[in-house]
């Protein structure tokens, strides 16, 4: 790796290992003073190596100054202690903790127990969200506002709030009891689930930050398929969803960043070992007699990577976005069964249904519509793609629409 | 929106009009298809039970009998709950109820909200 291109790389993987440890070490309450340590550490760094050349083993040089930053900050917290603290409480015992621990397993340990930690329910979603990116992703504060395509104020405000909820809640930074972990998994599944699709779908035009994302998504679930206590088969089988999305990056965009959609991709393109990846995790997901939405998702995103577009692969989509929409109803899903109809039974019955949805707000409604009325009834279908461009939130959406218009005006129209 | 009750009723006594094993395979996928249907509406509100042929009438004087099948031979089969704006949209929903092609019936009810 070229040396200029070395310490974002290193930001990129040690930043977010040096704040875990700490904050598991400090607490919550001493999260800004981590965040702070952790900077200082890769700006000392910057300097130095920018004057006496690389260290031999740049990560464990950066451990060693991030180490002797929090010692100096316990040493400043225990004077405190000390002098304030103990003249107040003096039963208090003061345990002179200065065992900074950076291997490997403790970087994991922290980073599981840190993603239960932000995945608690007295903060929201987004809150969770942006505060995984900062925390364990080391995402900057730009990157993340790029992301949710807002400002950089909002999201600096929305992370210091949820810093705040977390030390005034007093959250603890640890895996929760045995018994408890099947059902707080669950809301780290929602965040790292949310996390994934805001990386997939994403209308931010940074390509290259929405794959970070995803592939960061992935990381993290990993530690919890990895882990003996938090692999569950809804962990597994939402790890398989992913690595069959995955398998597509390469197909899903074009050399401009531009999303090309399912059925005009170069299958040639999809990547098989993430397929195989999947399959393996699909399998062990389907033990005991769990089925989540995410066994169900990674189901259809499996039958997405057969390659034989003929009718039983629809039929079993189709099947599955049924027993999904009975479970939990969402509108993408409402449309994409729609979509699988009319792979089976035509596009005349697939209008017929796409109606009856009650979506003519919504702008992937009317692009539906427009495919399916093409060739059918090309007036109608145009109607559709403008309404849908109306409605259409982002320049990027607007975009791929307009190459909709544009395709229906070459059929001659 | 209201909440309507779907009861689905069918004769599982007659041999002669018993769908055959073929018939009942599809039906599995025309279920699937009219509940995800309704689901896809965002109008399940659950997906009900079916109903096993096992039951048993309890009357008064401790007097128990086999079955519900006594002096009518149709039985409930299974129940759906439903969302709509009227009975007649549930009524028309019930439409494509898949039981009414093997000759039995969709009883639709208006369900008395708990909380006013």
């Amino acid at each position: 790796m070229q040396e200029k291109e070395l310490l974002p790389h290193l930001f990129r993987t040690e930043y977010r290992k040096i704040i875990s440890v700490l904050v598991r070490h400090f607490g919550f309450e001493q999260l800004t003073n981590a965040e702070d340590i952790a900077s200082e550490t890769f700006l000392i760094a910057a300097e130095t190596w920018g004057l006496k050349g690389l260290p031999d083993n740049p990560v464990a040089w950066l451990y060693t100054v991030a180490k002797n930053k929090a010692r100096d900050l316990l040493k400043r917290n225990q004077v405190f202690r000390q002098k304030v603290t103990v003249a107040i409480r003096p039963d208090e015992k003061i345990i002179p903790d200065t065992d900074i621990d950076l291997s490997d397993e403790n970087i994991r340990d922290c980073q599981l127990q840190m993603m239960f930690a932000i995945a608690d329910p007295v903060l929201s979603l987004e809150s969770q969200i942006a505060l995984i990116l900062r925390i364990l992703c080391g995402f900057g504060i730009e990157e993340i506002a790029d992301a949710f395509l807002t400002s950089k104020e909002t999201i600096h405000k929305r992370l210091t709030r949820a810093k705040e909820k977390l030390r005034t809640e007093k959250i603890k930074i640890r895996l929760p009891a045995a018994v408890e972990i099947p059902h707080r998994v669950n809301a780290v599944l929602t965040s790292l689930y949310l996390l994934f699709n805001e990386g997939y779908y994403s209308s931010s035009s940074n390509t290259v930050l929405r794959k970070d994302f995803c592939l960061e998504a992935m990381r993290l679930t990993l530690l919890l398929v990895e882990n003996e206590q938090t692999s569950q088969p809804g962990v597994e089988a939402l790890f398989a969803l992913m690595c069959f999305h995955a398998s597509r990056f390469d197909a899903r965009t074009d050399e401009n960043g531009e999303i090309i959609r399912y059925d005009e991709q170069d299958s040639a393109l999809w990547n098989d070992e993430l397929i195989s990846r999947g399959h393996y995790y699909l399998n062990r997901s389907s033990r005991g007699g769990e089925l989540s939405r995410y066994h169900m998702e990674a189901a259809i995103a499996y039958w997405h990577t057969i390659k034989n577009d003929g009718k039983e692969k629809w039929e079993n989509i189709l099947q599955l976005y049924n027993q999904l929409l009975c479970l939990q109803y969402s509108p993408v899903s409402a449309l994409n069964r729609t979509y699988a109809l009319s792979k089976i039974f035509g596009k005349q019955v697939a209008i017929d249904e796409a109606e009856k949805l009650g979506l003519t707000n919504n702008h992937l409604y009317h692009v539906l519509l427009g495919w399916l009325y093409t060739g059918l009834d090309d007036l109608k279908a145009r109607e559709h793609l403008n309404l849908a461009y109306r409605l259409a939130k982002t320049d990027r959406e607007r975009l791929l629409i307009q190459k909709d218009l544009k395709k229906l005006e070459n059929l001659g129209i | 929106m209201n909440e309507f009750l779907l009861i689905f009723r069918r004769d599982y006594e007659t041999p002669e009009t018993q769908p055959s094993p073929e018939h009942l395979q599809n039906m599995m996928k025309d279920w699937q298809n009219w509940m995800g249907s309704i689901a896809a509406r965002n109008k399940l509100v659950s997906s009900g039970n079916r109903l096993a042929d096992e039951g048993k009438v309890v009357k008064p004087g401790a007097l128990i009998t086999n079955g519900p099948y006594v002096e009518i031979k149709e039985a409930i089969g299974g129940y759906i709950l439903i969302r709509a704006e009227s009975i007649d949209e549930a009524a028309e929903i019930s439409k494509g109820c898949p039981i009414l092609t093997i000759g039995g019936n969709v009883e639709v009810r208006t369900i008395i909200p708990m909380t006013l």
